[in-house]
């Protein structure tokens, strides 16, 4: 039993593209206005910045509770790609099944109540039916039963759900990763996080533990309830449009950091946009933390005249210790070199929208 | 955003269980599935008792995999505040109710290779779900269940049935007692223990087990505080810029409520640290009644816990 | 000779281990493992113990010198414990461990001392029964060396002294961060060369 993709429906909405070697990864013009700009002022410094995860403006990322968006195809493609060289960045510590049960089941439900042209879940009992049309998988199995799957429950729907994600215990007052899947991280290893509570997995992050940012954060995770989700924004900067940037193969991308010019800039270098959210599971009391991916080059960011300007004042004036940590330090003079002819000082609106 | 999502549910089923407990059995208005739950968890029942809001927590008792209903047991309490007595005489089958979705502040620790469970009384609610969890995927545990007698000892039976050699009763009115220094040197490494019962029983387990070596994170137990009664006080609430009095049978937090204030919350029993509140001003005394605070902020008295917490004195102003 | 308790910086960051001094408390077993000076953290433990003698008769040790070749074995097989071994390398001490581990209770106590490869390496072991790893006494004396795992190719790399240094497995040169993995027992190594192959630093002794 595997999980073999039969791609090619709705493919008038799914890219077909990729994001390696060739990078064909592009954003279209709808998916541009739709970008998650994560800068409502022209300024950054780490905030907790947690809200309610609930429906919000129509088009946007943040209408469904998960966004199934033009890439989704092609990124699960380059998510088999990634586990089949690396299975490690796949795992789930034994007492975490359940959690990814009740994983599996949020996503299902969720993706099958908002998208029914191309998700659907049926359930008898404890056998659910389940189809997802872009990726060609018509499966039934039993909840509850690891047998009746190829994978694990939390690697089967992995498989199928845009984004890295961290499944957390909850025990001894902190929470501990003790799942997750990463093939489209920003420089952090799960092999080597796995089994870290809270503050531990969080360490190497500069500044935030010093302003309290772990100990506010972690003490309203805490309290997350079911039924209520959250959201926040994180960030950083990508050269081309790659979503595996780990740390296992750095030595493979980090030569990349070098090749910018001033007149490739543009097209390379990408914003790096985290939506991150948080759902208390309803089985085994667990956190699962979605770290949603998108990915927008400079030269499509710019087109948006107020995020133009408030990336050149964001990259300019960063704390130099978030830009080491972001890991754009050394190119960050030619990226605001770059994104200076975008920025003709003009005061910009609050928040993110880009038609505010 | 006070205790989140809430769950619109009638009452389907009231069952007496023996002269102290009964059962209620809800399900959602609209017949969907409830979401399933964590063993141990509880819910927030919301009564409008002739009147008076009440908002009570109760732990979850029935399997965390049956969605078609969430079931509690409800000791009588005669010299409660009046939750129990209303559950007990005025509930019918039929009445509607809101509830929290469960939270679990007693949670079993999964990677535990062996759950040693200890009960008291009504205390065995918890213990069930756990159970009928811990049985979907053959968790390993044993059970000690003590009783006032064997008539008060509620679901006796229905466990001893089901998991012959995990569970052990004892009766008080028989003098039995659980041999607790040799069952705690004989679990195997790896072995978490919980406790849920009358507070004298807690301590007894808590303090032996710790003189015996267990860890303290090993050791797990849940008690949930009656908010209690007292003298009425009077309180400032300097953000809302209310002044609001406490009545005799009403906590702090219902009196915040009360007056339209909104105010978080979990447990309402002390516990989860939730509605943890700044103290502006304290001329007296505050009555701390939490398992939150530590006992150093209790003596600092800059924080209060509206939920159980009372006050006696001249002046209190809090941040709300 | 006293070494300092602690010879290790504060931690830098939050995944970086803290150590203690070792105190005795009550218990039906003391599992003692050692490696090095960690004899001495043991002995001086021992001393400071209310019942000395109760201690010993409940007390298995075992013990292997440090990486190195500080060997202080006599002197704590000399305390008198119900029983001691001596291993002569951390990998040989390890599977009389895990056996201890399959019947022992609960009550039972964990005294590890000496080096952090041999810390790390035990309290994985205890906690892979599901034994709270906090309550793992830790106590490091001796050696600094530390225990490097190569983030690109997963080899880890026993007594790294020298930073940045070359993984043994794959031959990428990596830098030693403070980041700490209990589950692998081992820091974060991590290639220092990616962006510009060949300007690799000095290396430096930072751990002795």
């Amino acid at each position: 039993m595997s999980l073999d993709f039969k791609p090619g429906a709705f493919s008038d909405f799914f890219r077909d593209e990729t994001f390696r070697e060739s990078f064909t990864y592009r954003n279209s013009p709808d998916a541009i206005r739709r970008f998650p700009f994560p800068f409502d002022r022209d300024e950054y410094m780490y905030s907790v910045n947690m809200e309610p995860h609930v429906p919000g403006r129509k088009g946007s990322v943040f209408e469904k509770t998960f966004d199934v968006d033009e890439h989704y195809v092609s990124e699960m493609i380059d998510r088999a790609k990634v586990l089949a060289d690396d299975p490690l960045r796949c795992q789930s510590l034994p007492h975490m099944t359940l959690a990814g049960w009740d994983t599996l089941e949020l996503i299902m439900e969720a993706k099958a109540r908002d998208y029914p042209q191309w998700f659907s879940l049926t359930k008898e009992g404890d056998r659910w039916h389940w189809i997802n049309r872009p990726l060609g998988i018509d499966h039934t199995f039993t909840f509850l039963d690891e047998s009746t799957l190829p994978y694990g429950p939390f690697e089967y729907i992995m498989r199928q759900t845009q984004g890295d994600w961290t499944l957390q215990d909850e025990r001894d007052g902190t929470l501990w990763l003790d799942a997750g899947v990463a093939t489209s991280q920003a420089d952090w290893s799960a092999d080597f996080d796995i089994g870290m509570n809270f503050h531990e997995w969080h360490a190497p992050v500069p500044l935030a533990h010093d302003l309290g940012v772990f100990d506010r954060a972690l003490k309203f995770l805490l309290k997350l309830q079911h039924g209520s989700p959250v959201r926040r924004f994180n960030w950083t900067m990508t050269v081309n449009p790659l979503l595996d940037t780990s740390p296992e193969n750095y030595p493979k991308w980090g030569p990349t950091k070098t090749t910018l010019t001033q007149e490739n800039l543009g097209r390379k270098q990408h914003l790096r946009v985290e939506l991150q959210s948080l759902y208390r599971l309803p089985r085994s009391n667990a956190i699962a933390f979605d770290i949603r991916c998108y990915l927008g080059s400079f030269e499509q960011i710019v087109t948006v005249p107020k995020w133009g300007r408030r990336l050149h004042r964001i990259v300019r004036d960063l704390h130099p210790d978030l830009a080491t940590y972001k890991g754009f330090i050394r190119n960050r003079p030619a990226m605001a070199e770059w994104l200076s002819k975008y920025d003709d000082g003009a005061p910009t609106s609050p928040g993110w929208w880009p038609e505010d | 955003m006070s205790g989140g999502a809430k769950l619109p549910v009638r009452v389907a089923e009231v069952v007496e269980v023996n002269e102290l407990i009964k059962r209620f059995r809800f399900v959602s208005r609209d017949g969907s599935d409830l979401p399933a739950f964590s063993g141990g968890a509880h819910v927030v029942v919301e009564m409008d008792d002739h009147g008076t809001r009440r908002l009570n927590p109760y732990s979850l008792m029935s399997d965390p995999e049956d969605r078609s209903a969430y079931e509690i047991s409800v000791r009588r309490d005669d010299q409660g505040r009046g939750g129990s007595l209303f559950l007990h005489r005025h509930v019918k089958p039929g009445m509607e109710f809101v509830l929290s979705h469960p939270m679990n502040l007693f949670p079993l620790d999964n990677r535990a290779r062996k759950h040693l469970m200890i009960a008291g009384g009504i205390g065995i609610t918890p213990f069930l779900a756990q159970i009928a969890q811990l049985s979907h995927f053959s968790g390993k545990f044993e059970l000690h269940y003590s009783a006032r007698s064997k008539p008060l000892g509620a679901y006796m039976d229905r466990l001893s049935s089901a998991h012959p050699g995990k569970v052990h009763c004892y009766f008080d009115n028989q003098s039995q007692q659980i041999n607790l220094k040799t069952l705690l040197a004989t679990q195997p490494i790896g072995t978490h223990l919980y406790v849920c019962g009358p507070k004298g029983m807690i301590n007894w387990v808590l303090s032996t087990a710790e003189s015996m070596g267990w860890p303290k994170l090993a050791l797990h137990h849940e008690e949930f505080l009656a908010p209690g009664t007292g003298k009425p006080f009077e309180v400032q609430l300097a953000v809302s810029g209310k002044t609001i009095t406490v009545g005799t049978a009403q906590s702090l937090l219902e009196a915040m409520e009360a007056a339209g204030v909104d105010a978080p919350y979990l447990c309402r029993g002390g516990a989860c640290g939730q509605c943890e509140t700044n103290v502006h001003k304290c001329d007296g005394t505050i009555l701390h009644r939490d398992h939150w605070l530590t006992p150093e902020e209790h003596a600092e008295g800059c924080k209060i816990m509206p939920c159980v917490s009372r006050f006696e004195g001249k002046t209190l102003v809090i941040e709300r | 000779m006293k070494t300092s308790l602690t010879p290790v910086d504060a931690p830098s960051i939050r995944s970086r281990p803290v150590y203690a001094v070792l105190e005795s408390r009550p218990a039906s077993l003391h599992l003692i493992v050692a490696d090095g000076e960690g004899a001495d953290a043991v002995v001086e433990m021992l001393d400071k113990a209310n019942d000395r003698s109760g201690m010993l008769a409940a007390a298995h040790v075992m013990y292997t010198p440090g990486p190195d070749g500080a060997d202080h074995g006599a002197a704590l097989e000399a305390i008198g414990a119900a029983q001691f071994f001596r291993a002569p390398t951390i990998p040989s001490l390890l599977p009389r461990l895990q056996r201890v581990l399959l019947d022992a209770h609960m009550g039972t106590q964990f005294y590890l001392a000496g080096t952090e490869g041999l810390i790390g390496q035990a309290e994985r072991e205890i906690m892979n029964t599901g034994f709270p790893h906090v309550a793992i006494q830790k106590e490091h004396r001796g050696s600094t060396v530390r225990r490097v795992q190569c983030v690109h190719c997963k080899g880890i790399t026993e007594n790294v002294a020298t930073d940045p240094f070359k993984c043994s497995h794959c031959g990428l040169n990596l830098f030693v961060r403070d980041h700490y993995s209990r589950r692998i027992a081992a820091f974060q190594g991590v290639n220092i060369d990616a962006e510009d192959p060949g300007k690799v630093p000095e290396s430096v002794v930072r751990f002795k």
